[in-house]
């Protein structure tokens, strides 16, 4: 990558740099605490800050010892819930995009009347609170559709199981990616795409032979917004589990570890650091992805 | 409200007291028939699961699933305990979703109420061994318009004041039996200036201000009868009638005196949890609390429990009651659990059924840490000394009353309640000004 | 140990995970081979059917999905708003009367809109300046990566942190575990009570709140920034410009357009939020803020009534960020 322009490096400064590393530390400083927290005895937590481990230091594994393989009757160990959580978010990351990607393709490169409405919409539907849906969404699951007495979606007995999850983690996900990915798939030089036509190529070769290749960058950039965010949900596992440990993510045990044991910080930081593990992986591994591609369609230029 | 009630925590020594227990007479994995003479009555549903709902979770949960496995082994029902502390909320989404649990455990009677139409009422042979086996009282608790539904579960006495045995030795001072006299030894730890006389903790994340509810209804008990009291707690009698702002009041001597507890406005961020670390560290004299606090206290405060006779342990906490106006009046305040069912299957109607029976409540209490007002539960197996304490006041006590805001309507009970006397201490909002917004936000129908 | 006897009747971790692994596969696989199958049937059909198959296979999906999932239950709300607490009887106006009358939510009001106007801002401006900074940088991938780092966490991880940050010890006597206090005090000012105090303590949980959203500002603007062609950069020089200058009169208005979405993203994410709110102070102090009022309106108090009706006044908040959003789209299109 030529990313580092001669234009630029003229005017490389250090003040620059150490204004940027200053403000990351700072940014960094309270996850730093929470970190040191966790490898330290319950006591010390409670009756000295942070701080002091660096003067007066004592470490244990303890705490991770406890959430990791405090065993219960009521409760599986943490690896069947880590399972769960990638279960869960694998297809909650595939489904969205490839229909939104699918979607924002027709509303980019499709003529047809109202499309400009149906994109507004979809838009504005960025801002249905989760929380409206909870209950339709629920009754939809678990009784049907039924209008009047036809009967438009059976009861089809998911309750459960993931697929409930996936479904709603699908719908919360659209409008987000559909916005985005529209904005850059309609930044796809037209000729390209009329080029192509001319050659012969239908609308669904078109898609697989360009619009797909083109929006790898994009795709990926977004998964990953997808998954932080999926990975991190608590109210929709929480909700959409049907209430059943088989299929409840990370997120709804950790909650549970903590809440039961009083104010528990040492419960607290190193549950907080096991369910960031996985996002902070996946950051570091497709961060580059950031780099290129991500929202390329909002810029001008 | 949930942290209240589901705390009855397992505390190091009563974790000890299970291994012991099940140790010794665990069911032999053979033999399945033998032992099992008690379930009789709930055969035929082998391979059957029920789901219970509930905010008991981890490490409490687990006393309770232990409490189950001769009711599987014998009748071949799993029962699958599915604790979150997002139940109070959830509860509401899964009914209306059309998930409902087969049985939940409510831990307020007010929420109860709101789920009357999609609750299955108690068959007969609950009904009958609720009759039997608790008092009119706690029936009555389970019951929306006449129908019973929800059968009593765990129960647990708030009217504690929690101290450390060998502060009040070393210091010579007495436990009082009067409100009088409790405010008179205040002033005297106020005055010698050693320690602060009281501590006190309202923080509880989205329901902060449940403590200052519970204080609130003590003290109300105390000031006024049981027939006020249950005006108040029903609406009979307006919440800013002059009887409440005499609660209020009283109330007020303590937890907004800063001679008696510091910085008052900070009680308000000071969790529920941390509230009492004060009395086992001895920075402070005395706590008001239910029972559970005891095992948080030992859990993240190093606490032990210790009988108020005991005054050699630098970390000893007990209680002693919450006294009434005078010596001869013992008001308790309690909570308790309720198990309804949204299901009218056998195993489901089984479970609820067993919940019942002293059977099951003797093997409860004897995991340890728990107790309940099942008739046929046998004080002996209550073993740690502050639930012998509880059961004790619960016998003796003149009257007994459920927290009034988990029986208040829950725009109130978990509502502008718990806010307003947040507020309270908080903003040191005055008691006219509370007790009036509490009445304005109470629902007209 | 002494749990299995009774665990035995119960499902290994194993057994549990076997049936959902093969379901994920099988899921996966059969979404794939659909899509699959749809794509090789639909391009050998003749091209009248396709005209109207595109819409089907491509659009309709989505759609259907949005409509269900998101439309039905906002018109259901919508309905909802103008009913009693358990949705048996319209009561027209009342709910949306009692949103603005009672003082509580009032509050509630107020603080949403100070949410709204410093978050968007305050991250974009800060995401702004640090991906103009890193972008001067020889190895900006540490720093990036450590600004990122929040939004690895859960909204109540971060709830957990900060906590801890502005945690307060009323006993002077005893130590700090908060960061904050330690520090005031290390100046010798005794700290306040940070959560307790209004206003302060809503600004503190918008810290929180920027903490969180400057990573995704500055990831996106940075990458918007890249885009910037040099010759404009250069020719900006020649004419004499500053830094500054250059900064504000070349980089900022040539990615305007991902600053737009930068500020519409983040301030419909800060209208929705209720978590920080939630594990903080639980709406407390007057921090509280629609998301979470509704939340509790609707399931811990069940008034569904009063919880639509807020819901809808959240709604209607946002409309104007997606009315300007609109004409600026509309505006783009048109130069195309």
């Amino acid at each position: 990558m030529s990313t580092r322009k001669k234009a630029k490096d003229i005017f490389a400064s250090p003040i620059a740099s150490a204004v940027a590393i200053i403000i990351a530390i700072l940014w960094t400083i309270p996850t730093f605490g929470l970190l040191v927290s966790s490898i330290r005895p319950e006591k010390d937590i409670n009756n000295s800050g942070w701080w002091t481990f660096f003067t007066n230091p004592s470490f244990t594994l303890e705490n991770y010892a406890q959430v990791l393989f405090q065993g219960s009757t009521t409760n599986p160990p943490l690896a069947q819930f880590f399972f769960n959580s990638f279960a869960l978010t694998i297809p909650a990351v595939v489904f969205p995009i490839t229909l939104a990607l699918f979607a924002a393709y027709a509303l980019a490169w499709f003529n047809f009347k109202g499309k400009d409405t149906i994109f507004f919409i979809i838009f504005g539907l960025q801002v249905v609170p989760l929380q409206l849906t909870l209950i339709p969404l629920l009754q939809l699951f678990s009784k049907g559709l039924v209008v009047g007495d036809t009967v438009i979606i059976p009861d089809l007995g998911i309750t459960g199981t993931f697929i409930p999850i996936w479904i709603a983690h699908t719908i919360f996900g659209l409008p987000l990616a559909i916005f985005l990915l529209h904005n850059f798939l309609s930044q796809i030089p037209r000729e390209l795409i009329e080029a192509a036509r001319v050659d012969g190529a239908n609308w669904f070769t078109l898609f697989s032979k360009i619009i797909l290749p083109l929006s790898v960058p994009a795709i990926a950039s977004f998964s990953i917004f997808q998954f932080l965010w999926v990975w991190n949900d608590l109210l929709v596992g929480l909700t959409f589990g049907g209430g059943v440990k088989q299929v409840a993510p990370l997120t709804v045990r950790i909650a549970e570890m903590v809440g039961s044991r009083g104010s528990g910080w040492e419960l607290l930081t190193a549950g907080a650091f096991v369910s960031m593990i996985v996002p902070l992986i996946v950051f570091f591994a497709l961060q580059r992805y950031f780099v290129r591609g991500l929202l390329a369609g909002s810029v001008k230029g | 409200m949930s942290f209240k009630t589901k705390r009855v925590l397992a505390a190091t020594a009563s974790a000890a007291v299970a291994t012991l227990f099940l140790a010794g007479c665990a069911p032999a994995d053979s033999g399945t028939a033998a032992g099992c003479e008690a379930y009789a009555d709930y055969q035929g549903f082998e391979g059957t699961e029920v789901e219970v709902y509930t905010t008991i979770i981890a490490p409490e949960a687990d006393l309770f699933v232990e409490s189950f496995a001769e009711f599987e082994e014998c009748t071949g029902i799993t029962v699958n305990w599915n604790g979150t502390q997002e139940f109070e909320a959830q509860i509401a989404v899964r009914v209306e979703g059309g998930t409902a649990p087969d049985l939940a455990i409510f831990p307020q009677p007010g929420l109860l109420a709101r789920f009357k139409d999609s609750l299955v009422a108690a068959p007969a042979k609950v009904t009958e061994s609720v009759d039997a086996n608790y008092s009119p009282d706690w029936k009555n608790y389970g019951t929306v318009d006449g129908t019973f539904f929800a059968a009593p579960l765990g129960a647990n006495v708030k009217s504690f004041v929690w101290y450390n045995p060998k502060v009040f030795a070393d210091n010579s001072y007495t436990i009082p039996t009067t409100w009088q006299e409790l405010l008179d030894l205040s002033d005297k730890i106020a005055a010698e200036g050693k320690i602060q006389p009281w501590c006190a903790g309202f923080g509880s994340g989205e329901a902060t201000g449940w403590v200052g509810t519970d204080w609130m209804e003590d003290i109300m008990l105390r000031t006024a009868s049981a027939e006020t009291y249950d005006k108040w707690v029903t609406h009979g009698i307006p919440f800013n009638d002059p009887a409440v702002a005499t609660a209020i009041g009283e109330a007020g001597k303590i937890l907004k005196n800063p001679d008696y507890v510091g910085d008052v406005a900070s009680i308000a961020t000071t969790t529920f949890q941390d509230g009492g670390a004060g009395i086992v560290d001895g920075t402070c004299a005395m706590h008001r609390q239910a029972s559970f606090i005891g095992g948080i206290l030992a859990a993240d405060h190093g606490a032990t429990i210790v009988e108020p006779t005991d005054t050699s342990m630098d970390n000893g906490i007990s209680v002693f009651y919450f006294p009434g106006t005078s010596a001869d009046n013992k008001p308790a305040l309690g909570g308790g659990e309720f198990v309804a069912a949204f299901s009218d299957r056998g195993e489901v109607q089984a479970l609820q059924h067993y919940l019942t029976t002293p059977l099951w409540n003797n093997a409860k209490a004897k995991l340890g840490g728990w107790f309940s007002a099942n008739k046929g539960l046998d004080e002996a197996n209550v073993a740690d000394p502050v639930n012998k304490v509880a059961v004790q006041i619960l016998k003796n006590a003149t009257t007994f009353r459920f927290d009034g805001s988990d029986v208040m309507p829950a725009a109130v009970g978990a509502g502008t309640f718990w806010k307003e006397m947040t507020a309270w201490v908080a903003e040191d909002k005055s008691d006219a000004d509370v007790l009036d917004a509490i009445e304005a936000s109470w629902p007209k129908n | 140990m002494i749990n299995t006897a009774f665990s035995l009747a119960r499902k290994t971790p194993w057994e549990v995970i076997f049936p959902n692994l093969i379901l994920l596969i099988v899921s996966l696989a059969a979404f794939a081979a659909v899509i699959y199958l749809v794509f090789l049937l639909a391009s050998r059909v003749n091209v009248r059917v396709q005209e109207w198959l595109k819409y089907a296979v491509f659009l309709a999906p989505a759609v259907l999905f949005l409509l269900i999932g998101l439309v039905y239950p906002t018109l259901r709300t919508l309905v909802m708003s103008f009913m009693n607490a358990d949705s048996t009887e319209f009561v027209g106006l009342d709910n949306y009367v009692w949103s603005f009358t009672i003082p509580e939510i009032l509050v509630v009001l107020r603080n949403t809109f100070v949410w709204v106007l410093f978050v968007p801002t305050l991250s974009t401006m800060l995401g702004l300046a640090i991906a103009y900074l890193t972008d001067r940088m020889k190895r900006p991938g540490v720093v990036k990566s450590l600004i990122f780092l929040p939004m690895a966490i859960s909204f109540v991880g971060a709830g957990v942190i900060w906590k801890f940050v502005y945690n307060f010890q009323p006993n002077l006597d005893k130590p700090d575990i908060g960061l904050f206090s330690a520090i005031s005090k290390a100046f010798g000012v005794n700290p306040p009570n940070w959560l307790l105090e209004a206003p302060g303590n809503t600004l503190l949980l918008i810290l929180v709140m920027i903490w969180i959203q400057t990573g995704f500002a500055m990831v996106v603007l940075s990458a918007a920034m890249k885009n910037v062609p040099d010759e404009v950069v250069e020719a900006a020089m020649l004419d004499g410009a500053g830094n500054w200058q250059r900064f504000v009169r070349v980089t900022v208005p040539m990615i305007r357009s991902t600053i737009i979405v930068v500020l519409t993203t983040t301030a419909i994410g800060t209208l929705k939020v209720f978590d920080i709110v939630r594990t903080m102070t639980g709406g407390n102090f007057e921090t509280n803020v629609i998301a979470n009022e509704m939340y509790s309106q609707s399931f811990r108090q069940m008034n569904y009534g009063q919880g639509s009706a807020l819901a809808v006044i959240l709604l209607v908040c946002v409309l104007p960020i997606i009315a300007y959003n609109i004409r600026q789209l509309r505006r783009e299109r048109a130069e195309r």
